[in-house]
């Protein structure tokens, strides 16, 4: 008499219990899927809250912002080609000193070094990326910016460039076109557009070498090998064969590097010297849109908050396509790898 | 046929050796920057650093920048570290291969090297401003603002990483469970996150110290403050604040302060990153 209702309770319960599961996994469900569509609305809202703070900026001065140069706080009136020039400059100095020895870099771990070697190497490459980037700027404020100042400036002055001091023109200035104007020294600080581009090029170098390494490593050993059975040298391997079989990750991490440059706040403000002035000279100070944003913003009302604001859009903007082709560029390799 | 030979054996040669030249130069700016902040950080180190706070300037020290930048990190690992988890399973057990999950995946990715100072402006815009529209236009800078900026930097480091751990997690654990009848909720809380755990685990470290060392949203966010306080409400000061500071400051002492600052912060990240390698690798060890 008791077993029916008891096996009936069993199954309802069951019964029950399936709706309950199913209803919590619904709901589990949801409240993960509204977790990851906020990494969508941080991305949307910083773009969305950039463009919305600096609207009053983009209306005033319309197209005209990106080709003047102006900026005056007192008047009240704002251009960005100081601090995009700034940016693009630091960045493709930092470019052009890291993409070489990043490669060199990824060449030595990957075909050169001792294989017992190879490890220690590169967790002190990697080292470099854990650094912050505030102390890669206190040490180029007070080391690297005097170092640069007392040795590395007078040379480059007077074998490259015009110097006003004394009215020596040097051999290679008076030869090249324009290459006089790049290292003339106006003033006696090391803070410049070039310091701030070596800084932030030794701050890339890890990424950029860490995955220059890492796709090296996935080219076929047998497509390696059969060109070192042809007689090749590695250097001819290397060249040869292993970077246009990774051509388009490597670009992919150059471009990854160059997004890092683009938005590097610290490390620039303290050695890019923040003055608003457009400047031929390399070896002069300037400011880029991370460092007028960290300089200014605090103390800034009205239309300057608005400009720096839309400095911030412009920033974001240009970084997030920069890193959207290195990604696109990574891809490529990855579903090669699949194959 | 010879000189062809020469030649490119020359150039191998010189190649190569260039490669060396090149990684002693990463080496080298390594240990440089490394040798300084120790031999400046080690100089300036001195008890009143943990007991005196920034208001005494030269003479203090940067007790209340610790305590700030342990309440704003907290906050910022606080925040991110439950959403990011969330998330980085969502893509990982309901969204692989979909679009919309691939879309998210794919951006996250752009995330984690978005510029850190736009995000300090966005949580300017929607934390920071509308507080002070609040409170009759004080400007309401707060610990807590810093550390919602700090959580956006660190949550596309735990999202990515939480989504590869449990990527790695064999699907014969989850067939398993789910052929017992355990609903799917209970399989991804109970045993795929707690088998991917110390992958989490590291990814979560990693993360603090990526917010650890960062500096430009905390400037429109925490602000700063010279004396001690413990309320997230209120200004707060941060260690890597501080240093920027002090450090654009003419004086001495305080480039000595912001050089001790400097030394406590890269210790802590490096630990951390070094804890984090181990969590991991001891992670592996057990399962082989």
């Amino acid at each position: 008499m008791s077993s029916a209702p008891d096996a009936l309770a069993i199954r309802d319960t069951g019964d029950q219990r399936n709706h309950r599961d199913a209803r919590h996994d619904r709901w589990f469900r949801w409240l993960l899927m509204v977790c990851a569509l906020l990494v969508l609305a941080s991305l949307v809202g910083a773009a969305g809250a950039t463009l919305w703070g600096g609207r009053h900026a983009f209306g005033t001065f319309g197209w005209h912002f990106l080709t003047s140069s102006a900026w005056d706080p007192g008047n009240d009136v704002y251009g960005a080609l100081v601090p995009v020039y700034g940016t693009i400059a630091t960045s493709i100095i930092a470019l052009i000193i890291a993409v070489p020895v990043s490669f060199g870099i990824a060449l030595y771990l990957s075909e050169v070094a001792p294989p017992w070697l190879r490890t220690p190497v590169a967790s002190a490459i990697e080292l470099l990326a854990g650094i912050p980037s505030i102390i890669y700027g206190m040490w180029g404020l007070f080391i690297f910016a005097p170092f640069f100042s007392a040795h590395i400036k007078p040379w480059l002055t007077s074998y490259l460039g015009d110097s006003p001091d004394d009215g020596k023109v040097s051999w290679v200035a008076a030869h090249v076109p324009f290459i006089g104007k790049l290292f003339a020294s106006n003033y006696p600080f090391g803070a410049s557009v070039l310091t701030a581009g070596i800084v932030l090029a030794i701050m890339i170098i890890p990424f950029i070498s860490s995955v220059m390494r890492e796709v090296f490593q996935t080219v076929p050993t047998r497509l390696k090998e059969s060109a070192y059975a042809l007689g090749s040298s590695t250097w001819e391997v290397v060249w040869d064969i292993v970077l246009p079989y990774t051509r388009s990750a490597v670009i992919g991490g150059v471009f990854l590097g160059l997004g890092r440059a683009l938005g590097e706040t610290m490390a620039v403000t303290f050695v890019l010297g923040n003055a608003m002035n457009l400047s031929a000279s390399l070896l002069d100070p300037g400011a880029s849109i991370a460092s007028t944003i960290a300089n200014q913003f605090s103390e800034a009302v009205g239309l300057q908050k608005a400009t720096l604001m839309a400095l911030a859009f412009l920033l974001f903007v240009v970084t997030f396509f920069v890193l959207l082709i290195a990604r696109l560029m990574l891809r490529q390799l990855k579903k090669r790898e699949g194959l | 046929m010879n000189t062809l030979y020469l030649r490119r054996r020359m150039t191998n040669w010189i190649a190569l050796g260039l490669s060396v030249f090149a990684t002693l130069i990463g080496l080298g700016f390594l240990a440089w920057i490394l040798w300084e902040t120790l031999r400046q950080g080690i100089s300036a180190l001195d008890l009143k650093l943990f007991t005196k706070i920034t208001a005494y300037g030269a003479d203090g020290g940067l007790a209340n920048a610790m305590v700030g930048s342990l309440i704003i990190n907290f906050i910022g690992i606080a925040i991110a570290t439950p959403i990011g988890v969330l998330a980085g399973t969502w893509l990982a057990e309901y969204a692989n291969r979909t679009k919309l999950g691939e879309t998210i995946r794919f951006l996250n990715d752009i995330l984690l090297s978005a510029p850190s100072i736009v995000m300090g402006l966005f949580v300017y815009t929607i934390v920071v401003l509308p507080s002070t529209a609040l409170t009759n236009g004080n400007t309401t800078f707060s610990g807590f603002a810093g550390g919602v900026a700090l959580a956006l930097i660190a949550l596309p480091v735990i999202v990515r990483t939480t989504d590869e751990m449990l990527r790695l997690v064999p699907s014969t654990l989850r067939e398993a469970a789910l052929s017992l009848g355990v609903p799917q909720w209970k399989l991804t809380l109970q045993i795929l996150i707690r088998a991917a755990r110390s992958g989490i685990i590291t990814g979560v470290l990693l993360a603090l110290a990526r917010i650890s060392g960062e500096t430009a949203p905390l400037l429109f966010t925490a602000f700063g403050n010279n004396f001690m306080v413990f309320s997230p409400m209120s200004k707060m000061a941060s260690l890597p604040q501080i240093i920027y500071q002090y450090a654009n400051d003419p004086g001495d002492a305080m480039h000595a302060l912001a050089w001790a600052g400097a030394f406590v912060v890269t210790m802590f990240v490096l630990l951390l990153s070094l804890a984090s390698r181990l969590v991991l690798s001891r992670n592996k060890v057990s399962h082989d």
